[in-house]
């Protein structure tokens, strides 16, 4: 026995399994890295943004370039702003689309639907700013929340579209065969059980897309363009958090550079809190 | 049974013209429903098309006056109004393949790790803070690029390839920080999140008897992995590579923020350079004339023709392992 053991445990099978252990150990360490990454650039924006951000940060508006003081009162603003417009664009078109693709979308349209919304999840931010810039700031001749949010909302309508299918495919057959056998006609269905039933799912979505639409930077160059006052008109140039975050990176004053860690920290808060709810919500309730 | 045979026999029986849409509507409600539903979907197909329309009508001077050349030419000169984009695809596949090359075998490796190794209770929340990467805002990495990795790429990794490896053209010219590695690396570390989510979802929807069968040859676990999963997953993890490529390639601000933005071919990882998304973003406020616009909204077209083509390829990849995610569920 013992003979036999050592004869099939040869220089072969030593190699094999000094390869499996490699392997493993390599396969840990990406895993690793990959996580230190993560909290490597976590952890730099919270120490430099964390001695910037104050009362005044939150509260002010920008002071004139050698002034110290002053915030982003007005970025802040202008994002939540821009992120309201994106929403209402996004939402009922993403929803009522979803809401196409769970119930009357297994089929070859559907199929070709789905399809198209997947790529354009990945489609090049600018590309979708170069497009609302030509659609509405042209037209309008001036720079505008409303080109701005309209650039947002496409970002988030395929997100919120496959989210919200995903979600209502989730509901169990037996609400819809319930409801049906109450003799109630399918549209009223689907508005009354069905939706209302994924509707914390639809909300995690939703939150991941304005998670989403809220950081980008790229479609708002050509379309809110920034503003350095306070601006709440829809039709005129608006401040935005990443727009402003990026004026003062590449501006040659320390102190701007500490305003901008900042407002870097204001909106991975704002994102990360987004993306941490919705995936807490949504584990909740369907547990996988 | 295609749409356009279906719309042809439901218009030969004389039907309402909102049967089209509808696979058996019971009532008017049902049928206004299902037409608005699919009118709010195909909303989307139209909203790709409506941009590949718009963009090209905006990019129509530049392709009447450059035509092909536009891809060829090296100049890109704003001043001298000779526009080639040749020096911004350079910096933008250079940049993106750097990027693959960095990416690929650790994304692959917590892959691996996720759907292979990790124990249940770890795997949802390694998972899960691999995917925040994904979350922080593209600026949010410029920024970090700017004031970490490129000061750390110029003292520590161009210094070290310099002394060592400066022989080769690769690693020749002066290291700014800057440029092309810079760029490389933080498009990397953007990218890794959805390959290792594509990627181990595959390996996730590979089945146990493939696993069970390898095992039973006596195989070790690595050799179940590289054996029986990976090919079998194998289409849908190019998929899931093709859609980081995707990504790498139309990223714009923290690109712009360390690539250093000079359009010029130098064939060397320090030297400074230029994507198209990068250029879009710094020239297109400053573009005077309608040739110069008309040129970027060309990049930004040929950026959206790529992405799309990239995208369509890599779903469809994916699709073949994981199977179309509208078919089949809800039994």
């Amino acid at each position: 026995m013992r003979e036999q053991n050592s004869r099939l445990r040869g220089w072969n099978y030593w190699r094999r399994k000094a390869t499996d252990t490699v392997m493993t150990g390599m396969v840990i360490l990406s895993t690793l890295l990959a996580i230190g990454l993560l909290f490597a650039i976590l952890g730099y924006v919270l120490l430099q943004g964390i001695t910037a951000v104050n009362l005044d940060f939150l509260t002010q508006l920008p002071k004139p370039v050698g002034e110290p003081g002053g915030g982003m009162v007005n970025a802040i603003v202008g994002t939540l702003i821009l992120v309201a417009i994106a929403c209402a664009i996004a939402l009922p078109t993403g929803i009522l689309a979803g809401v196409y693709l769970a119930e009357f979308g297994r089929n070859r349209k559907g199929t070709a639907i789905r399809f198209v919304t997947d790529v354009l999840t990945g489609i090049p931010s600018i590309a979708i700013g170069i497009f609302a810039y030509a659609l509405i700031v042209l037209p309008m001749r001036s720079f505008s929340a409303i080109a701005g949010g309209v650039a947002l909302g496409i970002i988030m309508m395929p997100i919120v579209t496959r989210t919200t299918e995903e979600m209502l495919m989730m509901v169990p057959n037996s609400l819809r065969e319930a409801s049906l056998a109450l003799g109630i006609p399918e549209w009223r269905m689907i508005l009354r059980v069905v939706v209302p039933t994924a509707g914390a799912g639809i909300t995690t979505g939703a939150m991941l897309a304005i998670a989403r639409a809220a950081g980008e930077t790229a479609p708002l160059l050509f379309t809110a363009l920034g503003n350095r006052y306070w601006q709440t008109d829809l039709w005129h140039p608006i401040a935005a958090l990443p727009l402003q975050v990026f004026a003062y990176a590449i501006a040659p004053y320390d102190d701007w550079h500490a305003q901008a860690w900042a407002g870097a920290l204001v909106l991975l808060a704002l994102v990360l809190l987004l993306s941490v709810a919705a995936r807490v919500a949504s584990r909740n309730r369907y547990a996988r | 049974m295609s749409v356009s045979k279906a719309a042809r026999a439901e218009l030969g029986r004389g039907a309402a013209i909102w049967k089209l849409f509808a696979d058996r509507p019971v009532n008017a409600g049902d049928a206004a429903f299902r037409l608005i539903a699919f009118i709010f979907g195909f909303a989307i197909v139209g909203l790709l098309l409506f941009m590949l329309y718009e963009l090209t009508t905006g990019a129509w001077v530049s392709i009447t006056t450059f035509g092909a050349s536009f891809l060829v030419e090296s100049t890109w000169d704003p001043v001298a109004k000779e526009f080639g984009a040749l020096p911004l695809i350079y910096g933008t596949v250079a940049s993106s393949l750097l990027a693959l090359i960095f990416a690929v075998p650790v994304s692959l490796g917590a892959a691996i790790y996720l759907s292979e190794y990790a124990p249940s209770w770890l795997r949802t929340p390694v998972s899960f803070l691999v995917e925040l990467l994904a979350a922080i805002p593209s600026i949010v990495y410029g920024l970090w690029g700017v004031f970490v990795l490129v000061p750390y790429v110029r003292s520590s990794i161009e210094a070290w390839l310099q002394e060592h490896l400066g022989f080769l053209p690769l690693f020749q010219g002066p290291p700014y920080g800057l440029g092309l590695l810079a760029a490389g690396l933080i498009l990397a570390i953007m990218i890794l999140p959805i390959i290792t989510a594509v990627s181990r979802d595959v390996m996730r929807a590979v089945p146990d008897s493939q696993r069970e069968a390898m095992l039973a040859l006596g195989a070790t676990k690595w050799e179940v992995i590289s054996r029986a999963v990976i090919p079998y997953a194998r289409s849908g993890i190019v998929g899931a590579v093709i859609l980081g490529l995707g990504r790498a390639l139309g990223e714009t601000m923290a690109v712009t923020m360390v690539i250093g933005n000079r359009s010029e071919i130098t064939g060397s990882l320090f030297g400074l350079a230029q994507t198209m998304a990068s250029a879009i973003a710094n020239e297109f406020s400053e573009a005077t004339y309608d040739l110069y616009t008309s040129a970027l909204i060309e990049l930004a077209l040929i950026l959206l023709g790529v992405t799309i083509l990239l995208n369509a390829a890599a779903r469809l990849l994916v699709w073949r392992v994981g199977g179309n995610p509208g078919e089949g569920r809800r039994e």
